[in-house]
């Protein structure tokens, strides 16, 4: 069980900036992200496009800004527990006990969801007899590549993660590559090398093509797929893999008792609390009037919600408002020399 | 201005007055149209606020940027006259523009 003053669940730039917030005052935190990496939307989903509208930082893309917070964070050890979902919160006296999907325990008496969007997960393929299959031989990404040797593969998708897999696959297995149109938006390199392949007869190529239906017993055996002129071609195989990029999704946020209305949590403006004590939400996964959309909103929200964190984590003490220009105390939490 | 019909996945048409300059995902979230989910708030970021745009309008509306089409692979259940509504922007010329909304967007 890992003790601590405050839990954020989300490593975007909000989660971020709030445990930079709850260090100074003070606090320990430890934050949770479903991502393998740091940076949450900003990495994810615009990472090469800039950004205009932070305050004082005329441009920066969301990469830069994602290494610039993690930099801001290098004075304080904070733990970061990637690859992890929260999936349980639950009360126990003045504390909140938080499990992952990695059987993770935490015990704190503050949680704070900068949980963006909700948590990223791998969009699955549209056809509903496919979870039937799902991690037997349906797969939306791969752990282990031995298991396709000899194998018939089929993969769906036109990104780097299809291509890539397409010719990695194609030394030991017989590949399928079927995806919805004649452009591949892969790296120009990987997308030549597919056609190559394809030449060879090591990959078939199957474009225009969208998956329809799946059979099989225990095991996937044929998957049927249509093109934009309604012609059907069964395919016998023995996997499928699907990558079509990530979703965001509520999860399991939605079964924690907390208000929420169109995908976001309701909060006060005073500590971005929800209807729960000790549970506060902030960024672009809380609502309240007037809420805007920005990186920086989600920056004011994390520095209030992380002062609400200090009654509940230091009850007996004072909260005492310091700027980090002349305290000596936030100096010492910095690292820094005082004047 | 223009009227925007979104026909929803239960066949029920939607006829909505869209100012000028707003998108037709924005036209839908304002007015709280089921079905167009936009998480990413229109940044063509995410294929969540995915519409098939009726035959007839399909090719008088502005033509998609590259990345809209990216982004589409994402999308569930791509057609050919599959778009990203937050990258259609309303103007006069599209009055009577319909729409429909597919039955999931994730």
């Amino acid at each position: 069980m890992n003790k601590t003053d405050a839990l954020i669940i989300g490593a975007g730039p909000t989660g971020l900036f709030t445990a930079h917030q709850l260090k100074l005052i003070g606090l320990d935190c430890e934050i949770v992200d479903n991502l393998d990496k740091i940076g949450g939307q900003c990495i994810e989903l615009y990472p090469d496009k800039p950004i205009y509208d932070i305050p004082a930082v005329p441009e920066c893309t969301g990469e830069e800004l994602t290494n610039n917070l993690i930099n801001q964070l290098k004075p304080f050890d904070i733990k970061i527990h990637l690859g992890e979902r929260v999936d349980e919160v639950k009360k126990e006296e003045n504390n909140w006990i938080v499990k992952t999907n990695n059987n993770s325990m935490f015990s704190t008496p503050n949680v704070i969801i900068a949980g963006g969007v909700g948590s990223f997960e791998p969009r699955k393929f549209p056809v509903k007899e496919c979870e039937k299959f799902e991690n037997k031989s349906i797969f939306y990404s791969i752990k282990d590549k031995k298991i396709f040797e000899g194998k018939t593969v089929t993969i769906f998708g036109g990104g780097d993660s299809a291509l890539d897999w397409a010719v990695e696959l194609s030394k030991n297995s017989k590949v399928n590559l079927v995806h919805r149109r004649d452009d591949f938006r892969g790296a120009q390199a990987t997308v030549d090398m597919v056609h190559e392949l394809a030449k060879a007869g090591k990959i078939t190529l199957l474009t225009r093509y969208q998956m329809t239906a799946v059979k099989g017993e225990n095991q996937l055996d044929e998957i049927e797929i249509k093109n934009d002129d309604n012609k059907i071609k069964q395919l016998k195989t023995d996997f499928a893999l699907g990558f079509f990029g990530l979703i965001m999704q509520l999860g399991p946020i939605a079964n924690w008792g907390l208000n929420i209305d169109k995908k976001t949590i309701e909060v006060d403006t005073e500590k971005f609390e929800t209807n729960q004590k000790g549970i506060y939400a902030v960024g672009d996964i809380c609502n309240y009037p007037g809420k805007l959309k920005l990186i920086l909103s989600g920056f004011h929200e994390g520095a209030l919600a992380a002062r609400a964190c200090f009654k509940l984590a230091r009850p007996n003490e004072k909260y005492r408002f310091e700027f980090t220009t002349s305290s000596k105390t936030i100096k010492d939490r910095l690292g820094v020399k005082s004047d | 201005m223009a009227k925007i019909t979104y026909i929803t996945h239960d066949n029920k048409n939607h006829t909505i007055d869209v100012q000028n300059g707003l998108s037709v995902m924005e036209g839908a979230v304002q007015n709280d149209i089921p079905g167009i989910d936009a998480d990413c708030g229109g940044g063509m970021a995410c294929a969540t606020c995915h519409v098939y745009v009726n035959e007839e309008w399909f090719d008088k509306i502005p033509t998609k940027e590259e990345g809209e089409e990216d982004m589409l692979d994402m999308a569930f259940e791509p057609k050919k006259n599959s778009r990203l509504s937050c990258q259609i922007i309303v103007t006069d010329e599209l009055d009577g523009l319909v729409v429909n909304i597919p039955s999931k967007q994730v």
